[in-house]
C-alpha cells in the first residue's frame, strides 16, 4: 500500500467534503426539479394511484402488525411498572401519549424505509441501470415527472396516514392487553386517556412529525435510486444507503422536533 | 380491471388514514365540538391548588360538570385563582356552594368537587366561589404528624 503524505490526507478530507456538499445539492436541485418542474405529476391521477397502491396499501400489512404488537408490549410494560405504584389505571394515557408523540411516528418511519423506500430506491436505481430513464429522456418524455414525482407525493401522502394508522391500531393493541386481560377498568383506562392526552398538542405535533419525516424518507429513497451508480453493485450500495440514512436522520429529526415541541424553552 | 381494483384499495387506504385520525381526535384525545359554547365560567379563590392542572375536571356528587380552564396567582391575596367552566345545564347552583380540590385515589389526579349550598341566590357567569377548602399536601400533614409526635415526647 503506498503510503499517502500529509499534504494527500488533507487534499482528500476536502474532497470528501466537497462531495457531500456536491450531494446535498444535487438533491434539492433534483427535489425543487421533481415537485415543481413543468406541471406536476405527469400522467395525472393514474400514476400516482399506482404509486399510492404500491407504497402505501402495501405497507398496511406490516404496520398493522407491528402496531398491534408494540402496543400490546407497552402495555404489558407500562402495568408491571405502574402497578408498583398502585396507579394502573394511567396505563392508558401512557401508552396513547408513547405512541402518539414518539412511537407512532418513529417506528412507522423506520419501517416505511425499509418496506417501501429500499424497494423506490431499488426500482428506480433499476431503470436507471437498465437505461430505461435515459430511453424515456429519448423520446421526450421527463423522468423527473413521470417517475420520480408520483413516486414522491405516494410517499408524502402515506407515511402520515400510516403512522395514524399505527398509533389507532397500538392504541387498541394496548387496551386489548390491560383491560381484557390484565383487569384495568375500562372506564378509567380511556377516561384517563382523554383527560391527559390533547388533540393540539399530541395528536396533531405526531402528525406533523410524521409529515416531516415522510418528506426525508422519501426524498432520500428516490434521490439515492435516481443518483446510484448504474450497475448491480451500485442499486445494491444505494438501496443500503437509503435505509441507513433515512433511519438516521428520522432519528436525529425526531430529537430536534421533540425538543422544539415538547421541550418547554 | 386491474385499475379498478387498484383505485378501490387506494380508496379504502385513504378513508382508513381519515377514520383514523377521526378516532384519535374523538376517542383517544376527548375532543368535543360543541364544549366552548354552552358553558359558564365560576372563579374561587385557593389557598393551595398545589397539583391542580388545566383540564382537570369539576365534579359535584361524582359527576363531572365541567373543567378547570386556567390556574393563575392573584396579586393582592398570593391565593391561587382558578377559573372553571361548568355546564349551561347546571345553572342553579346556590352562591354558598362550597369547591374542594380533592384527589382521586391515593396517588391519582387532582380535581375540583363542589358540594352545594343552602342560598336562594345562584352563582352566574363570571361569580366566585367564596367558601374553599385547599389542596391536601402530603408534605404538610406528615409535618403536621411528626410535630405532634415530638410535642408529646416533649411532655
Amino acid at each position: 500500500m503506498r503510503r499517502k503524505s500529509l499534504m494527500d490526507r488533507v487534499r482528500l478530507m476536502g474532497r470528501a467534503a466537497i462531495d457531500i456538499v456536491a450531494v446535498l445539492g444535487r438533491s434539492g436541485i433534483f427535489l425543487v426539479h421533481a415537485l415543481l418542474g413543468r406541471g406536476g405529476i405527469g400522467g395525472g391521477f393514474q400514476l400516482l394511484v399506482r404509486q399510492l397502491y404500491s407504497v402505501g396499501v402495501m405497507s398496511l400489512a406490516i404496520i398493522v402488525v407491528s402496531g398491534v404488537f408494540i402496543g400490546m408490549v407497552l402495555s404489558l410494560q407500562g402495568f408491571s411498572i405502574l402497578a408498583k405504584y398502585g396507579s394502573e389505571q394511567a396505563v392508558g394515557q401512557m401508552v396513547a401519549l408513547t405512541l402518539l408523540r414518539e412511537l407512532g411516528p418513529v417506528v412507522t418511519a423506520l419501517l416505511f424505509a425499509g418496506r417501501a423506500g429500499s424497494a423506490l430506491t431499488a426500482e428506480i436505481g433499476n431503470m436507471k441501470s437498465t437505461e430505461q430513464l435515459s430511453s424515456l429522456e429519448m423520446i421526450g418524455v421527463d423522468p423527473l415527472k413521470y417517475i420520480v414525482a408520483p413516486r414522491l407525493w405516494a410517499g408524502f401522502i402515506s407515511l402520515p396516514l400510516l403512522a395514524m394508522i399505527f398509533s389507532v391500531v397500538g392504541i387498541w393493541g394496548g387496551s386489548w392487553v390491560a383491560v381484557d386481560w390484565l383487569g384495568v377498568y375500562e372506564g378509567s383506562f380511556w377516561a384517563n386517556m382523554q383527560n391527559s392526552v390533547s388533540f393540539s398538542d399530541d395528536v396533531l405535533n405526531g402528525v406533523i412529525k410524521s409529515v416531516v419525516f415522510a418528506f426525508v424518507v422519501t426524498w432520500i429513497a428516490v434521490f439515492q435510486g435516481y443518483d446510484c451508480e448504474p450497475t448491480s453493485e451500485g442499486i445494491s450500495r444505494a438501496t443500503t444507503k437509503t435505509v441507513v440514512y433515512a433511519s438516521l436522520a428520522v432519528l436525529g429529526l425526531d430529537f430536534i422536533l421533540t425538543a422544539l415541541m415538547f421541550g418547554d424553552f | 380491471m386491474q385499475n379498478r381494483t387498484l383505485e378501490t384499495g387506494v380508496g379504502l387506504f385513504l378513508l382508513a388514514g381519515i377514520l383514523a385520525l377521526l378516532l384519535l381526535a374523538l376517542r383517544v384525545s376527548g375532543l368535543t365540538a360543541s364544549a366552548t359554547n354552552d358553558s359558564y365560567k365560576l372563579y374561587a379563590y385557593f389557598d393551595n391548588s398545589a397539583g391542580l392542572t388545566v383540564r382537570a375536571k369539576v365534579t359535584m356528587a361524582g359527576v363531572t360538570i365541567g373543567k378547570v380552564t386556567a390556574i393563575d396567582l392573584d396579586r393582592d391575596t398570593f391565593t391561587g385563582r382558578v377559573t372553571m367552566e361548568v355546564q349551561k345545564g347546571v345553572n342553579n347552583l346556590p352562591i354558598d356552594s362550597t369547591a374542594s380540590i380533592l384527589t382521586a385515589g391515593l396517588l391519582g389526579e387532582k380535581y375540583i368537587g363542589i358540594s352545594v349550598g343552602g342560598d336562594d341566590k345562584l352563582l352566574k357567569d363570571g361569580s366566585t366561589i367564596h367558601d374553599t377548602q385547599s389542596a391536601l399536601v402530603l408534605e404538610d400533614l406528615i409535618g403536621k404528624f411528626l410535630m405532634n409526635t415530638v410535642s408529646k415526647d416533649a411532655k
